[in-house]
């Protein structure tokens, strides 16, 4: 490849992570072009999510190295690396929101400690950003524990944009949400990908997003990637798992619907 | 330097500004107090408002939010808008902002002092009335769990039982006997110190042996299982309610009250009496070794002293009192835990709650019996 390493916005180089005996990841390499809207796949319990918590830096790993936005965070110093954290966003499986605090002070949260906005500005900001992501306005003033499912993903997603990250890290965003509000997340997430530039890390099993949204699909086998590249190069790819998660029944009913909605 | 943004007008009238540099999240603090200054003079200007944002290079949704407000100043004021030179994607990003912008919430005014007063006041008085309503129902829902219990012995959970008795009785022996020994060994000291004045020395092992078996001993006993088991009795039930385990219970046809409460009440009223009687013992045993330094009593005169001076009925008072203080220190904890709300922050109340409560009604209660046996003369 000639692309450097500084063209990738995420990096992992020989990562090995386990949990006493059993391996999670196992000498796993990848690398996420900046800009592109990777949708990662992988059968339950793959590692998806301790792959995203590895990159994170929340599970210690056995080995290997990973690059962040050109920087190595074992490497880098404190500054290099709290600048590189303020670039990450995450929304996590669960939504992971601070459950004393109500919406709009969890969206606050990040820019409170990060930035110094005035209140006005930061409550105009939160409410945009809740807005952005489909919350109605009087969402803001309810706590984690009012939420329904989706609304948490929601929530979740505006706080993981609050500080405008470049790279945002989704652990299954659309799995909760009603198949509409699930197309609006996808737009939005496009959009803002497109517009920010924004490089986007979403675990999905959501068929609909993974066609009609990614620029990027990787599929997690083994503990290793079985194979990174666009939606089309994937499909074709000849594994006997990605063939059954790309052309059993489900998938055709939504590959023929998305082929349909295309020649409209 | 932190890229920084700027905003100039470009010509007087308040009719024309031009945006620069970086406008984004991290130079927000720095743009902001620009656009607070431009906002007034637009909303003084008259005529078209034209922005020129050709030199804006970098843009995310803060900044994006920051110019919008310029053209909102500029709307409301009644004025033509024109923002010219924007990059494709800074035109979308500028149009996604508008289309989410919402007028902002007023917040809903705060009441007077005197009348936020009353409030609480009410909220206190009818929080009060609620906590006896809800133990007094959780003592008849244990009541009732446990003479089901009676009738169908089958459904005990030994293991449950064993494994609470496990943590709150016998992890908790080294600390109450250790502690249960200072205080008895403290007393000894400070009575035979005072008496001794009246040459009366002996009489401080009377005092001793009478207070630990009657009071102090199940006291200092209660005090401690209450902050050691009553708060893990709530914060364990309480993160359970967090997530929403207690409502699987439910709908999975398991009575909480059954599986939760019920081993717990059991499990502490069989621990507290024993630890108790090891407080007793330790007790004793602390004023025995003071006895012997201070007074040169030795160990078998000690022993065939007290055999003089307790009676049976000493010994029982401080005993009988266990259960009781048992049964309230888990109502309320598991009480407590039922009632914790969905934050993390309530989880930490309720446990704080809990001890404080099941202390203080410890100590009423064991007023209430020094009432009731000295009125029975016992
Ligand atoms: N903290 C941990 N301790 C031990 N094992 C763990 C831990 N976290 C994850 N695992 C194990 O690692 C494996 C991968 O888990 P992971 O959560 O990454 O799955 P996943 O691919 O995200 O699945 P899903 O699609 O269901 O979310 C699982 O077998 C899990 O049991
Ligand atoms: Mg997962």
């Amino acid at each position: 490849m000639d692309m450097s390493a500084n063209d990738y916005a995420i990096s992992c180089r020989d990562v090995t992570v386990s949990f006493g005996d059993h391996k999670v990841l196992d000498g796993l390499d990848i690398d996420v072009p900046r800009g592109a809207l990777l949708g990662f796949v992988g059968a339950s319990g793959a590692g998806k999510s301790v792959l995203m918590r590895t990159i994170l830096g929340l599970v210690p790993r056995q080995g290997g190295t990973i690059d962040v936005l050109g920087v190595n965070l074992d490497e880098s110093n404190e500054a290099e690396r709290s600048r590189v954290e303020k670039e990450m966003g995450v929304l996590f499986q669960h939504g992971a929101l601070f459950s004393s605090l109500n919406v709009r002070q969890n969206v606050q949260a990040p820019m409170r400690e990060h930035l110094d906005l005035s209140q006005q500005l930061m409550d105009e900001l939160a409410d945009l950003k809740l807005a952005m992501v489909g919350l109605n306005p009087d969402a803001g003033d309810k706590f984690p524990s009012e939420l329904s499912g989706g609304m948490i993903k929601r929530a979740a997603l505006a706080r993981a944009l609050a500080l405008d990250p470049k790279i945002v890290f989704l652990d299954e965003p659309t799995s909760g949400l009603d198949p509409i509000g699930a197309a609006e997340f996808d737009e939005l997430i496009a959009k803002l990908s497109e517009t920010l530039g924004l490089t986007v890390f979403m675990v999905t099993h959501d068929l609909d997003s993974l066609i009609s949204t990614c620029t990027h699909i990787a599929a997690l086998g083994g503990g290793k990637i079985l194979v990174l590249g666009d939606p089309k190069t994937v499909m074709a790819f000849d594994d006997p798992w990605i063939n059954r998660y790309f052309h059993g029944a489900r998938a055709r009913a939504v590959l023929g619907g998305v082929a349909a909605r295309e020649q409209d | 330097m932190p890229a920084r943004g700027a905003l100039d007008a470009v010509s007087s009238g308040n009719s024309s500004f031009a945006a620069s540099g970086v406008w984004n999240t991290m130079s927000a603090a720095q743009v902001e107090p620009l656009v607070l200054d431009a906002e007034s003079a637009i909303a003084h200007g008259t005529g078209t408002l034209s922005i020129d944002a050709s030199q804006i290079t970098i843009m995310d949704v803060a900044g994006a939010w920051l110019l919008h407000r310029l053209v909102a100043a500029g709307e409301a004021a009644g004025r033509p808008v024109q923002v010219a030179g924007l990059t494709g994607p800074h035109e979308v990003l500028l149009e996604e902002v508008a289309e989410n912008a919402r007028p902002p919430i007023a917040p809903l005014p705060e009441p007077p002092y005197p009348i936020r007063l009353l409030n609480d006041t009410g909220k206190a008085v009818i929080d009060a009335s609620e906590d006896i309503v809800g133990i007094t129902a959780m003592f008849g829902q244990t009541a009732i769990g446990i003479f089901k219990l009676i009738l169908n012995p089958s459904r005990l959970r030994p293991i449950a039982i064993l494994h609470h008795i496990e943590y709150t009785g016998v992890r908790a022996i080294p600390i109450i006997t250790l502690i249960s020994m200072v205080i008895g060994a403290i007393i000894a000291q400070q009575g035979a110190f005072q008496l001794r004045r009246f040459g009366a020395e002996m009489f401080s092992v009377n005092l001793v042996a009478i207070l630990t078996l009657r009071e102090v001993g199940v006291l200092i006993t209660s005090i401690m299982v209450a902050g050691r088991s009553g708060s893990a009795f709530t914060a364990e039930i309480g993160s359970m309610k967090m997530r929403e385990e207690i409502d699987a219970m439910r709908v999975l046809a398991l009575d909480p009250i059954e599986v939760l409460v019920v081993p717990r009440v059991i499990a502490l009223m069989i621990a507290l009496p024993v630890l108790t009687l090891l407080a007793d013992f330790a007790g004793l045993f602390g004023a025995g070794l003071v006895s012997w330094g201070y007074i040169g009593m030795g160990p078998d005169a000690y022993i065939s002293y007290l055999r003089n001076i307790v009676g049976e009925n000493t010994f029982w008072v401080g005993l009988i009192k266990a259960p009781f203080m048992a049964m309230v220190i888990a109502l309320i904890a598991c009480r407590e835990g039922m009632s914790v709300g969905g934050s993390a922050e309530s989880l930490g109340r309720q446990t704080t709650t809990a001890v404080v409560k099941s202390i203080f009604v410890v100590i009423v209660l064991d007023g209430l019996f020094a009432m009731f046996f000295s009125a029975i003369a016992y």
